[in-house]
């Protein structure tokens, strides 16, 4: 499978270096490696979710008890979780961070993603997201702590978009 | 039974606890028994009351988390009852007040009134402890059990379908929820 192991190991890090010790995640094929990480790290809880928008609920409980967290999903997960980003996140000021492996995209051969490729931008900027794709390992950790900050500062929800490049080898 | 007299029977403990409930009329007699900053009324969100209980539940462990949920709400995102039993948080439980209706709308009868069964599905989702309670007695004793035990407590209560005559609550959305989160921030359950 040539999901990236380095890439995914520069990715947690990350995460964890920003603070963040719990995990909501719901698996997907680039994401197998991260939430692997995450199983394995005695630091990290991960809650392995039936369905995203279960994991809005969890980090907003989270977040509320002073607990930074994640979530881990795919884009379609992202579709699934809008009510509950929404009508709770965004309600209620909670800084959401999102990992969202971005399917669809330009070099997507699974005919199945492209709808949902074609329209997460979209749906991030109409729920007024702020959102970031991350691309260059080189570059992650900062941008995950410069997403964090910007969470928190701003109590609203955060995305950030796991591209291609940055998750698969080939 | 009625819920606002179960949420009367079981106050004095439930004031100590971290405590969720979902919109509607549950938040409205929880409040009017006498709000307390360790209790957060999630007004919309329909579903994830319980998920926001295990989100609070895994990060303080040593404070007793219940979450007060309905029927309509449940049925929303039965998904949940299957997560939270996989977790099994030891300091949650998980209060369903079955009225078989969509009450704060208008009434509109849930798939509980034609036979769904909340306290199966829990029990089969995997939830070690499952009791129904549709008495004020059989409530106050199931809700002291849960209070008391180490483990997941789910419970299921046949409740008439009546709410406040009022569902007005001065307190707002955000007041709630920043009050709430410095009320945890100065626990020591973390």
């Amino acid at each position: 499978m040539p999901v990236s192991v380095k890439n995914s190991e520069v990715l947690f890090a990350a995460l964890k270096s920003a603070g963040i010790s719990l995990i909501s995640a719901l698996p997907e094929t680039w994401l197998v490696h991260l939430m692997r990480m995450a199983d394995d790290d005695p630091d990290m809880t991960l809650i392995r979710l039936n369905k995203e928008e279960e994991g809005v609920g969890i980090s907003v409980g989270a977040h509320f008890a002073g607990r930074k967290s994640a979530m881990l999903m795919q884009n379609h997960g992202l579709l699934t979780s809008i009510n509950g980003i929404v009508s709770v996140a965004q309600l209620y000021r909670v800084p959401l961070l999102m990992f969202i492996s971005y399917r669809g995209d330009m070099g997507e051969r699974d005919p199945w993603q492209t709808e949902g490729g074609r329209v997460t931008e979209p749906v991030l900027q109409a729920l007024g997201i702020a959102y970031h794709k991350l691309s260059d390992p080189a570059t992650v950790a900062h941008e995950i702590e410069q997403a964090q900050t910007l969470a928190q500062s701003s109590l609203r929800p955060v995305a950030l978009l796991l591209t291609r490049d940055l998750m698969w080898e080939e | 039974m009625l819920r606002e007299e179960a949420l009367k029977a079981v106050y004095p403990r439930l004031k100590d606890q971290v405590v969720v409930t979902i919109m509607g009329a549950v938040a409205v007699e929880l409040y009017n028994l006498g709000h307390q900053p360790n209790f957060f009324y999630l007004e919309h969100g329909m579903g994830l009351a319980s998920s926001m209980g295990l989100g609070l539940a895994v990060s303080l462990p040593k404070e007793k988390v219940t979450v007060l949920d309905g029927d309509g709400s449940v049925l929303m995102n039965l998904g949940s009852l299957s997560t939270l039993a996989r977790y099994r948080p030891p300091n949650l439980t998980h209060w369903i007040f079955d009225n078989e209706s969509l009450l704060s709308v208008g009434g509109f009868p849930t798939a509980t009134g034609t036979g769904t069964d909340l306290a199966g599905i829990a029990e089969k989702a995997g939830a070690e402890s499952v009791v129904l309670a549709d008495t004020i007695e059989a409530a106050e004793e199931a809700f002291a059990e849960a209070s008391e035990r180490n483990g997941l407590s789910v419970i299921v209560s046949k409740v008439e379908a009546v709410g406040p005559a009022s569902f007005a609550m001065d307190i707002g959305l955000l007041e709630n929820r920043f009050e709430f989160a410095r009320h945890l921030a100065g626990l020591d359950g973390g």
